[in-house]
């Protein structure tokens, strides 16, 4: 199997790179847009701040490349929100592969979340074996509502889309990699069952 | 619900461990990667390497220590210590720790935090604060608390959060090492004057003292180290605890 992570100068990859070993399983780091089509599972990393990462996607032309993508994709934390409509952090235009815009919490919770919290309503093969109400870990300042795509739920002063999936595109708010055991299963599945 | 978090500090020095741990289990007692393993595997939700050691070596090694824990361990974890500019941090996120932590060199320069969020981002940087109460009066120290600046502890926090950073770790000077508990009317003013995370730091002795510093602190996460390396606080009977006291824990 080929895994490449989507590598344009934003992300913790590492990390990501790293999980993948411990499940048996070497993941490319690339930004050629033909090996990244080639690949069986595509992972679409990101940490940082909306509009320059997104800046960083269009002047590699990845903002065209990848909304076409027919393999399965997974967007992990930042990587997810600019799979969005939009973002409200720095007036972001997304990749509109899922339709809902990405809002900032509000200041009656400490803003960023940052820690474990819990993942509900789960509905999708990505979560196969995983309970309801598991702990994963979240690092973030603003969030995708709940709409059509979501299949998973969070709740931080409001509930909100711990992860979302639209076709072959799939996108968590939460960190897999950084989720202990859980984590590693939903990567596992991500590679395996899906 | 959003869980409070149990964070093992592990004191480095030249790539080693330096305080002494009492791991009958572990084959290496000095090595970081392996107690880091452990400590996840135990139920730490979260780790944070401070490295004190002074060589010219310090930036290579430390940052190959990084990349070695990021292999090994699946929970997220902040690297502190001598870290004082951009370069630094590029480096050590890039290896894969998830946050850094800046201390003197944020006094020293402030505008250090604007540069870092600017380009790392809020979420994977955090100040930590060594601060003593003198007369009354709260003042930041530097240098691992030795020496005294004039900065009031409220405001530079204030200014720290204003700048950006995404969370503070706040340790207590005079409640450091004295196993009598967390400062927690500090804590409890600064959780409520700020919008960012506060981690608790200096005073774990007791269980009870984690849920007093959750509870009355109101901190969002606490951070020890002794009781953890000594066996003296099992972090799963730790959580249970808490849990047995309505608080949220990742169990």
């Amino acid at each position: 199997m080929k895994i490449v992570i989507i590598d344009y100068g934003a992300g913790n990859i590492q990390s990501i790179k790293f999980a993948f070993q411990r499940l048996g399983y070497e993941a490319v780091l690339s930004s050629d847009a033909n090996e990244i089509r080639e690949a069986d599972k595509v992972i679409f990393p990101g940490v940082g701040e909306a509009s320059s990462a997104m800046k960083k996607l269009r002047e590699s032309k990845l903002d065209l490349i990848i909304p076409e993508l027919r393999q399965p994709v997974l967007g992990i934390c930042l990587g997810m929100q600019l799979m969005c409509h939009s973002s409200e952090e720095g007036n972001t235009q997304g990749l509109g592969i899922f339709d809902v815009d990405v809002l900032k919490f509000s200041n009656d919770v400490k803003v960023p979340q940052i820690g474990w919290n819990q993942i509900n309503h789960l509905k999708s093969d990505l979560f196969k074996g995983i309970r309801e109400n598991e702990h994963i870990y979240l690092v973030h300042s603003f969030y995708a509502p709940i709409c059509k795509e979501t299949i998973a739920q969070a709740e931080y002063g409001i509930v909100y889309s711990a992860a979302l999936q639209k076709d072959n595109f799939y996108g968590t708010q939460f960190h897999p990699e950084k989720s202990s055991d859980a984590g590693e299963q939903i990567l596992r599945n991500f590679l395996e069952g899906i | 619900m959003l869980t409070k978090r149990i964070i093992p500090c592990l004191d480095i020095k030249n790539g080693r461990t330096v305080k002494g741990v009492n791991f009958v289990d572990l084959r290496d007692a000095g090595d970081p990667v392996e107690l880091a393993a452990i400590y996840a595997q135990s139920g730490a939700d979260e780790l944070v390497f401070l490295d004190i050691s002074a060589t010219e070596e310090r930036r290579r090694t430390l940052a190959d220590l990084v990349l070695r824990v990021a292999e090994k361990v699946n929970i997220p974890f902040t690297v502190g210590g001598g870290i004082s500019s951009v370069e630094d941090v590029d480096i050590l996120l890039h290896n894969g720790a998830d946050k850094v932590s800046i201390n003197s060199s944020a006094v020293k320069n402030p505008q250090l935090i604007n540069e870092l969020v600017a380009k790392f981002g809020s979420q994977c940087i955090v100040v930590a604060i060594d601060a003593k109460q003198i007369d009354g009066e709260w003042l930041v120290h530097l240098v691992g608390g030795k020496v005294p600046t004039e900065l009031n502890l409220f405001e530079w926090a204030k200014e720290v959060e204003e700048r950006g950073a995404g969370e503070i770790l706040f340790t207590s000077m005079n409640h450091d090492g004295t196993k009598d508990g967390f400062a927690n009317e500090a804590l409890a003013k600064l959780s409520t004057q700020l919008n960012i995370p506060i981690i608790a730091s200096g005073g774990a002795g007791k269980m009870h003292h984690f849920t007093d510093t959750f509870v009355e602190g109101k901190a969002d996460a606490a951070l020890a180290a002794s009781v953890f390396h000594f066996k003296e606080i099992e972090i799963k009977d730790l959580k249970e605890e808490l849990k047995r006291n309505n608080i949220a824990v990742r169990l």
